[in-house]
């Protein structure tokens, strides 16, 4: 149970504002971006989720840069806050098309339209678009989505990738297109977030997938679709140890520790089959989100060396190798590394003849940052840098800087192996042929290297 | 929503600072208000979208009341959802225009259209004010009765608002069995779904006045209720999952098969995507099975994989929530977690409340197994560039190093810290090396040797010169130039702004001035004069005290500042396992996010309906007595023993060395000698002396702290208990409700009964021989729970008693209840003696 709802924008404006229950104070939207402003005196720290002053709870997630958030004095349980919170966010995404300040803005009546609807004196009614549809009476005004920041994922899949409509994930489920008539189509991502941690000698430490099977339905109808995954799927490792890697490295099988699924999908033959049956709800939503902890082969191969110069000086050596097929491409490649703090300045050179790379050095927090805007698969990236200290180091170098971080997206490319394999939709017509689109994209989620 | 209050904000550019766009909009709004022009809804929605933006920016347009009414009478529905909006959030600023906005409500309540019968009958309950409740009777009848079920859902709503409104209205219209029909005859989830939140609202707020609300509110969990929406809980949306899952929380199965069909019924819902949900179901697995230990366990690594999978799934925040409830669980069975602790590694770019809370768990899971690798981890954090964080580490480290029994690798690893040369590195590396040499004093000759290179000038921070200074008087005989560390430490007495500095400065010298006095000498009398002369009053009193003790009698002195010690095999707890149980008991509520019980945090008037845990339901009865604890919980209880926190254990660690006290002190020559002579007396028993615990509460004593001095064991009083008594379980429930609590104390157990307490059973049997019966008992270290009675000799009086024990503080808390409340003393002693022969016989 809930008492108030809102969004704030990046600068603490209120964009929406809802009170339910009337037993929080009105000036809780100050203090609660007051509080989450200056969390700790220095700025360090960032404000936890969810936090309590004065006996009203506070729970914020952040979508978009804009700051969704629920206040209630009852001792509620916060993944159910924060969940509906984000599924607000969703809702309101599938409405507008696009969910950036502007968009809310420009629409906020009928954002209250439905937080009318999804909530009802501090309960849940309900979050589904589908069902909200019936309800809601304003349309969408819709703001020129190239103009905006695209929502992740969805910007993922922007660029690398030509057969996709460009506009088709901004588009709300209840405006109709130009003509009046909807376009019949079906998206399936398949987002991979890995973690992978290097040891100094380069081998791994630790390694995990979190996968999600995101769809976003326009069909009308709402037909029934079936998934089918890799048949040599199997789920959960049994008896052993979920950070045995003796496994089954590079035998084809794809072993999954866990998943778990959205309510309305059927499993009634996926023991079978590895098939998942659903009729999907308007709007986007995750049908499965998986966990793997089996071994796999990482994107990218880091070597980083760092060693002392001469007097005051030092120098670092980092070279990238792709590990992946040249067809595909990495684009928004980012390696960050901190240097000794006694850094002062930084030298870089790079491949002679490269193009769209960037460096820098960032004297604040002593900082190396190094951008490829693209990295092609099978390819070795190196740079040089020469260090200068501004006093000698007390200890071994490589105790003061690092590890070296990476981020980077790679579309079209899934580190699992876990792939869809058919995706089928029962509508008995032969003229009915919508468009379905299944991407893959693999992220980084926690990219180390220890040096 | 609107919060007039903001209205006087700096206005940004964007927002327009009120007064005349507001006198602008009435008067467009005026001329709208009577045209039946073409296009004139589409005028007025334009115009109302104005007002309802300057009401979200905090602009007060209140004072369009009147307009915004007169203009709500069209059909449009986009125009009349607006004008509800600005309704509902003045009226009850405007209780007199407000009943403007009844008429046209209530004749919407009768529209042909459910949608509008429903909206307007919303509305019309969010009006919040109390003299037009009248008119909200009627249209929340028919809106119950309505055909849609969009209607009966707002209705249900509304019945709760009008509640809150006007209890006695909503209870005189006899709205809540209207809502308890429905919630179990209506077709539809939600609104069943609806009926049971306002009913719990209802029926709880009711019930501290009300029987037959407290009936009705007990009535809610009941068997047939309860069933009732398990069978349906598929047909719910997973936000009414969620409330079914928490009533079912608190459903008290009568037996064990329907406690796995309930479980069995629940199973996919951990397949769930949604965290809440899945949650809510780990709750409803936990509390059912609390007293089935080895199911309960299972439990445990059943709900691990999914609990792991929302952890790394769905956004930041929602993460967090999940690990929080993960650290619950790894916290009270870690050797469940101990073969994922690689799930517990921190990641770089993870916000420092999670990597907090991973660290904390990776200390918890480190076994035999994989201390060296977590430790290995852990050092690299040591290097972090978040401090907090790194320091965090470090504490991690050196906790793991206490609470293994091969500590060899890891003094290594605090050594090398101490050889890093950053400040805050050396500084809590000290600090564990100091707790390390406390518990485990054979490793004194490595530790003290890389310590003894610390130049104490490299050491700023209060608590790890501190814990320097300790180690130069504990150690001042293997370190070589103690001495004259201490020595210019004295010299710079004036600059040391710290007291505890001083404090343990002025100790140390002291022991080291036992242990090597030619030395020593003169930098003891330089630290007693400007500990004296100290403005801080307890440096002055340690100061002055120490010096009258050594013009007593100097061996008398040693023996009070430097007695020989015994390594600490248990360092305190910070927070009480009381407080952790209440805290599972509060498992998927923020509780487990603040780590701290609800009523930390909450008002009285806001904590969570249907909070009526039944104590002995929570137990299984009679027959727990008989369930064996798994060897595996034994050795847990163990390691939980050895969590320590460096806080609490600061203050009692300080007990065996003698330091760091506020000593309230007179100085008058009767109380020294008062003292004096329990010193002898304490010393001079041979017994006592030295390494038994009640040495050290001697010294308390004359320390003056009030601390009662060895605990008189009482003598068995006359009361004779009948050694075949017998009390079934059902009167013992009802008696145990009945009757009044006659005693309630905290009784310490000694340390042989703590080690002997690795399982309920052996407590039990040994209070039998003492004629006193178990009738229940459950719970898992450190915690354990017992329901005893006993019976009077020849007579049919009844004693019961609820004994919690914890054994990590060695503490049990004892409530006694009585059939003769005039004896209850005689058997408190006497339960109170055969409790304290447990483990010694």
């Amino acid at each position: 149970m809930i008492s108030q709802f809102f969004v704030l924008s990046q600068r603490g404006d209120n964009i929406v504002f809802r009170d339910y229950r009337g037993e929080v104070a009105k000036g809780s939207a100050e203090i609660f971006f007051r509080k989450v402003k200056f969390w700790k005196e220095d700025g360090q720290e960032e404000a936890p989720p969810v936090f309590n002053v004065d006996g009203v709870n506070y729970f914020h997630v952040k979508v978009v840069g804009l700051l969704f958030v629920a206040t209630t004095r009852v001792n509620v349980s916060p993944s159910l806050v924060l969940e509906l919170l984000q599924r607000i966010a969703r809702v309101i995404k599938d409405y507008l098309g696009v969910l950036s300040e502007d968009s809310l803005r420009k629409n906020f009546v009928l954002v209250y339209e439905l937080l009318d609807e999804v909530i009802d004196f501090g309960y849940m009614q309900t979050t589904s678009t589908e069902v909200l549809k019936s309800y809601i009476f304003n349309e969408p005004i819709m703001v020129d989505a190239a103009r905006l920041q695209p929502l992740r994922p969805a910007a993922i899949f922007m660029q690398g990738t030509k057969r996709m409509p460009g506009t088709a994930i901004t588009k709300s489920v209840v405006a109709n297109e130009p003509g009046g008539r909807k376009r019949e189509e079906i998206f399936v991502d398949i987002i991979e977030k890995i973690s992978v941690t290097f040891s100094s000698s380069g081998y791994i430490l630790t390694s995990e997938i979190d996968g999600t099977i995101q769809m976003k339905s326009y069909l009308t109808g709402n037909p029934e679709i079936r998934l089918a995954l890799n048949e040599d799927l199997s789920i959960g490792r049994g008896g052993e140890s979920a950070n045995d890697y003796r496994s089954s490295y590079g035998s084809g099988a794809v072993i999954l520790d866990d998943c778990n699924f959205v309510e309305s999908v059927r499993l009634d033959s996926f023991d079978m089959d590895r098939t998942l049956a659903l009729v999907p709800p308007d709007g986007e939503f995750p049908v499965m989100n998986y966990r793997m902890t089996q071994e796999f082969k990482p994107p990218f191969h880091i070597n980083c060396l760092i060693e002392e110069a001469g007097h005051l000086k030092g120098e670092v050596i980092l070279k990238v190798r792709a590990e992946f097929p040249s067809n595909i491409t990495a684009n928004t490649v980012v390696l960050e590394m901190p240097l000794p703090k006694y850094t002062t300045r930084a030298s870089f050179e790079l491949e002679p003849g490269v193009t769209g790379q960037r460096t820098d050095f960032k004297g604040a927090n002593k900082k190396l940052e190094w951008d490829l805007e693209k990295f092609v698969g099978g390819v070795e990236h190196t740079l040089r840098a020469k260090l200068t200290f501004s006093q000698d180091l007390h200890a071994n170098i490589t105790k003061e800087a690092g590890p070296v971080s990476m981020t980077f997206t790679i579309p079209m490319y899934n580190v699992s192996r876990l792939q869809v394999k058919y995706l089928q939709i029962a509508k008995k017509s032969s003229s009915y042929n919508p468009y379905r689109w299944v991407r893959y994209v693999t992220q980084a989620n926690s990219y180390v290297a220890r040096i | 929503m609107a919060p007039p209050a903001q209205s006087q904000r700096s206005p940004s550019p964007s927002q327009p600072s009120g007064k005349s766009e507001v006198s602008d909009l009435k008067l467009q709004l005026r001329q709208l208000a009577g045209s039946r022009a073409p296009g004139v809804d589409d005028s007025k929605r334009e115009l109302f979208k104005k007002v309802i933006s300057y009401m979200t920016i905090g602009i007060d347009v209140s004072s369009l009341f009147g307009e915004m009414v007169m203009c709500s009478a069209t059909s449009d529905i986009v125009l009349k959802k607006m004008c509800y909006l600005y309704v509902g959030n003045y009226a009850k600023v405007n209780p007199d225009l407000a009943l403007l906005t009844i008429n046209f409500l209530q004749r919407d309540c009768r529209d042909e259209d459910p949608m509008i019968r429903g909206l307007a009958l919303r509305s019309l309950c969010s009006l919040r004010v109390a003299n037009l409740v009248e008119y909200l009777v009627g249209p929340l009848g028919s809106g119950l009765k309505d055909s849609n079920s969009y209607v009966r859902m707002v209705a249900v709503m509304g019945v709760l608002k009008l509640y809150h409104i006007s209890a006695s209205t909503c209870i005189d219209a006899d709205f809540p069995s209207i809502l308890k029909h429905l919630m179990l005859h209506d077709s539809d989830t939600q609104v069943v779904a609806n009926c049971l939140s306002a009913l719990q609202e209802i029926w709880s707020a009711e019930a501290s006045t009300s029987e037959e609300a407290s009936r009705e509110r007990e009535a809610l969990i009941s068997k047939p209720v309860i069933y009732y929406l398990l069978n349906r809980i598929k047909e719910f949306s997973e936000w009414a999952q969620c409330l079914v899952l928490e009533l079912v929380t608190k459903y008290v199965p009568s037996d064990s098969s329907e406690i796995f069909d309930i479980m069995n019924l629940l199973e996919d819902r951990l397949q769930h995507a949604n965290g809440a949900v899945v949650l809510a179901t780990i709750r409803v697995f936990l509390q059912l099975t609390l007293s089935m230990t080895d199911v309960h366990q299972q439990v445990y690594e059943h709900i691990k994989a999914p609990l792991l999978t929302l952890v790394s799934s769905g956004s930041p925040e929602q993460s967090y929530a999940v690990l929080s409830h993960l650290h619950l669980l790894v916290m009270r069975a870690p050797y469940v977690f101990s073969s994922d602790y690689k799930h517990f590694y921190c990641q770089y770019n993870e916000p420092s409340y999670v990597k907090r809370l991973k660290l904390e768990m990776l200390t918890a899971v480190a076994n035999e197994s994989n201390t060296y690798e977590i430790v290995t981890e852990l050092c690299e954090y040591a290097a972090n560039v978040d401090i907090p964080i790194a320091r965090e580490s470090i504490r991690a480290v050196g906790k793991i190093a206490l609470q293994q029994y091969d500590v060899n690798a890891i003094v290594d690893r605090l050594l090398q810290f101490l050889e890093m040369e950053k400040d805050y590195v050396t500084a809590e590396a000290l600090v564990l090396v100091k707790d390390l040499l406390r518990k485990y004093p054979q490793w004194s000759h490595d530790c003290i040797a890389v310590v003894g290179n610390i130049s104490s000038k490299n050491v700023q921070e209060p608590k790890a010169k501190a814990a320097l200074i300790w180690m130069l008087g504990e150690y001042s005989q293997d370190m070589q130039d103690a001495p004259y560390v201490l020595e210019s430490l004295v010299e710079n007495w004036d600059e040391e702004h710290s007291a505890e500095v001083r404090l343990h400065l002025l100790t140390a010298v002291m022991k080291c001035f036992f242990k090597r006095p030619p030395e020593t000498q003169s930098a003891l009398g330089a630290a007693l004069a400007a500990g004296i002369a100290d403005f801080h009053q307890d440096v002055h009193d340690r100061a002055l005290f120490y010096y009258r003790i050594l013009r007593y009698n100097v061996s008398v002195a040693e023996r009070v500042v430097n007695p020989p010690k015994q390594a600490v095999s248990v360092f305190a707890d910070t927070q009480s396992s009381e407080i952790k149980d209440r805290i599972f008991d509060e498992f998927n509520s923020l509780s487990v996010l603040y780590q701290k019980p609800s009523y930390m945090f909450t008002d009285k008037e806001h904590r969570v309906p249907l909070e009526f845990a039944d104590e002995l339901g929570n137990l299984s009865i009679g027959e727990a007595a008989n369930n064996v604890v798994p060897t595996q919980m034994v050795e847990e209880n163990d390691k939980d023993l050895l969590l320590t926190t460096s806080e609490k254990e600061e203050t009692k660690g300080s007990r065996n060395n003698g330091s760091a006290y506020t000593v309230p002190y007179d100085g008058s020559s009767t109380s020294v000698f008062a003292s004096q002579a329990q010193i002898e007396s304490a010393v001079s028993n041979p017994t006592l002396a030295g390494h038994s615990p009640q040495a050290s509460f001697a010294i308390d004593d004359l320390l003056g702290l009030g601390i009662p001095a060895t605990p008189a064991v009482p003598s068995p009083p006359q009361l004779k208990l009948n050694t075949k008594a017998a009390l079934d379980p059902s009167t013992f429930q009802q008696k145990w409700r009945q009757l009044p609590v006659a005693l309630s104390q905290e009784i310490s157990v000694n340390p042989q009964g703590v080690a002997a307490l690795t399982a309920p059973q052996a407590l039990l049997r040994h209070m039998q021989s003492h004629s006193i019966h178990c009738i229940a008992s459950g719970g898992q270290s450190p915690n354990f729970k017992f329901f005893f009675f006993a019976q009077k000799f020849e007579e049919s009086s009844n004693y019961l008693v609820e004994c919690v024990i914890n054994t990590s503080s060695a503490k049990a808390q004892v409530k006694i209840k009585a059939d003769d409340q005039n004896t209850s003393q005689d058997f408190s002693t006497l339960f109170e003696s055969a409790l304290s022969k447990f483990g010694t016989s």
